[in-house]
């Protein structure tokens, strides 16, 4: 049963992994963003119709990060160029991503592709316990894998996430060394929105291969809860999204094995949980120990410096 | 110049006594808890809409408003729909039944009918399916496919119209298959794929090999598909989701109702009441069998389905126990209709919980 819950852990949170993911790089960059649900609607819409009209589930990966980049931009150009209020901009990104998606998406209702299957691999999908769960799932999963510790690398032993972790703190530090502040805050909204994208795309491509109107159903917010729990980390990110999967799996099975425990308490867990998770890394922040970028959701300009 | 005005008024006026020799014109509009892209619930309803539409003296392109939230707030846009011209208004679930009755407190000319409610008033109907009847149906299927006697059924919300569909199901296993279990997991939503989809994981990972499922996307389906179980769908046909796993589906058939219903505004015939009507009517059907029911079985099927047609066969005709054995519906009585509108719960040989 453990071999089965893990494996289950693993597949619901994924989604939600890729979606926490992008919004780090968002918000180490300093930019909050809010329009991660919107994101991964049309994340989804795109991989599933790149999907569908190429015959290639590589094709609708690239169009669904393609597309959350373009509309990512827009959030982009309104809280880096224009300097915009980065809550309302979030927000509203999010009620185009659910308008726009359910307008372009009416010819793809009712559509089937082959979604993405399981690669196991060799002998180590064989281990005990984890085999299955880490070495035998699908691309998407393993790339997920890869992201959280490409990104933990990108902001901890390069340069360029040096300078981008900066921009979140310190903008006109990050300035006057001549990193180009507007540019690289540009690429971490845009390249972050994409990664949201994939994330959209997982639920439209593997985990349930088809288009469904809001079929994200409220995992972008769960994602930038996570992004505090998280404390701005990957790996941490990795362990918060995983929790969540792990708890949604976990009460379900609980039901099917004919548990007596109320399904209404069993089926706040996830959500308790991330409330939990925003109370303790709340009270951990008035410590003083937080790892808030310190100017998330500032608009820097260069002429406002002090 | 005055000719001409003279002209076009008669013109005009022989235009409006024509047409009111003519049956009245319809603008229905229509109120959707989710998007017409959901594949299950919406989708059906909208089906029926555009079957509608197909009556000569009904407007094409009636308004509709899709992920309406259910509650107080539906009102202002029931309201909308009004002010918009709509004269025969639709609201397509439960959560709006307030909302529409005090809307059309205020609107005596619009008719109203409100979908799974119980409250009517002078220009309010309300309408529903007798869904259980396919439903039952669906459970001698699945009950006569199972192997291993475990059927699991992913449900929505523990509410009377998902309680009586689960009992009507175990009922249908269990005249078949005494031996068989319906084991049900609440996801508590009717539209999150993942959710629905790992929920049917969980199903298929205590032993089932049949799923049933009540929720709004072919999630379920796509999990028995992919791990080559049965899978009974719902609300629309949803075959081609699932070729391989697919048996068949108690689905829903609005069009037949909502062309009926326009006709009789129409033709100024409508009363308000509350239409509950079942196969024999039309409104609610099984999907034709994937040929891989056995024609025994698809023989058995068809006939259960003529006596209920037919009124001789009634799903909750006694006797019923509950979960814990009591004796609920005594041999030679049925349930009423005010008894199954208000059921809270389980039949004999379902596993699973009704959370209070």
């Amino acid at each position: 049963m453990l071999e089965i819950l893990l494996d289950a852990t693993v597949r619901a949170g994924t989604p939600i992994l890729f979606a926490t993911l992008g919004a780090i790089i968002n918000e180490r960059a300093g930019i909050i963003n809010l329009g991660i649900e919107g994101l991964m609607l049309i994340g989804a819409l795109a991989g599933f119709a790149g999907t569908h009209a190429s015959g290639s589930l590589l094709v609708g990966v690239l169009a669904a990060f393609i597309v959350t980049f373009l509309a990512g931009s827009i959030h982009a150009v309104i809280t880096v160029q224009l300097r915009g209020n980065q809550i309302v901009s979030g927000l509203a990104m999010t009620m185009f991503g659910i308008g726009i998606t359910a307008l372009f998406g009416k010819g793809m209702v009712g559509q089937t592709i082959a979604g993405f299957e399981r690669v196991a691999i060799p002998l180590l999908s064989d281990l005990p316990v984890v085999g299955k769960a880490v070495f035998n799932q699908n691309l998407l999963i393993y790339f997920s894998f890869l992201l959280v510790f490409i990104i933990w690398f990108f902001f901890y032993r390069t340069r360029w996430g040096l300078a981008v972790r900066t921009l979140g703190e310190n903008p006109a530090a990050a300035d006057t060394c001549g990193v180009p502040v507007n540019l690289y805050k540009f690429l971490a909204v845009t390249v972050g929105s994409g990664i949201v994208g994939i994330g959209g795309a997982y639920l439209s491509l593997a985990s349930t291969p088809m288009w469904i109107e809001n079929m994200s159903a409220g995992r972008g917010w769960i994602a930038v809860a996570l992004v505090i729990f998280a404390g701005w980390s990957s790996p941490k990110a990795m362990l918060g999204a995983y929790l969540f999967g792990g708890i949604t799996a976990m009460q379900l099975r609980f039901q099917a094995m004919g548990t007596t425990v109320s399904a209404h308490i069993l089926q706040m867990l996830p959500y308790f949980f991330t409330i939990v998770v925003l109370v303790v890394s709340t009270m951990r922040l008035q410590k003083g120990a937080s790892q808030q970028p310190e100017s998330l959701g500032l608009p820097y300009d260069r002429e406002d410096r002090k | 110049m005055n000719k001409t005005a003279l002209l076009i008024m008669l013109l005009l006026a022989t235009c409006l006594c024509s047409n009111s020799f003519a049956a009245k014109e319809i603008k229905a509009g229509f109120i959707y808890v989710g998007p017409v892209g959901d594949a299950g619930w919406t989708y059906a309803h909208d089906e029926g809409r555009k079957e509608m539409e197909k009556l000569p003296f009904v407007k094409e392109n009636s308004t509709y408003i899709e992920s309406v939230p259910e509650g107080a707030a539906s009102a202002k846009v029931i309201n909308g729909l009004v002010r918009k011209g709509s004269n025969l208004v639709f609201t397509t679930s439960f959560g709006y039944m307030d909302a529409t009755i005090d809307v059309a407190k205020r609107n005596k000319d619009v008719v109203f009918m409100h979908c799974s409610g119980f409250k009517t008033a002078e220009n309010v109907g309300t309408y529903f399916g007798r869904m259980y009847e396919p439903r039952y149906l669906s459970g001698i299927v699945a009950g006569k496919m199972t192997k291993k006697n475990i059927i699991g059924y992913a449900a929505a919300f523990p509410i009377p119209e998902v309680i009586r569909g689960i009992n009507a199901f175990a009922l249908g296993v269990q005249s078949v298959n005494p031996q068989a279990t319906v084991k049900v997991v609440w996801t508590q939503t009717w539209l999150d794929p993942g959710l629905e989809l790992e929920a049917a994981n969980s199903l298929l990972d205590v032993g089932a090999d049949v799923l049933a499922m009540h929720q709004d996307t072919p999630a379920t389906l796509q999990a028995a598909e992919k791990r080559g179980a049965f899978v009974i769908g719902y609300n629309s046909d949803m075959r081609h989701f699932a070729p391989n796993a697919f048996l068949t589906a108690p689905i829903w058939n609005w069009g037949a109702l909502y062309t009926k219903l326009a006709k009789e505004v129409s033709e100024g015939t409508w009363k308000s009441s509350q239409i509950w009507d079942g196969m024999k009517e039309g409104l609610v059907e099984l999907a034709d069998f994937n040929p891989k029911v056995p024609a025994d079985v698809q023989a058995l099927v068809m006939k259960k389905a003529a006596a209920i047609k037919e009124g001789k066969l009634h799903p909750f005709a006694g006797p019923i126990n509950d979960q814990g054995g009591n004796i609920v519906v005594a041999a030679g009585k049925t349930h009423s209709d005010g008894e199954l509108l208000g059921m809270s719960y389980f039949v004999q040989g379902v596993q699973g919980t009704i959370p209070k």
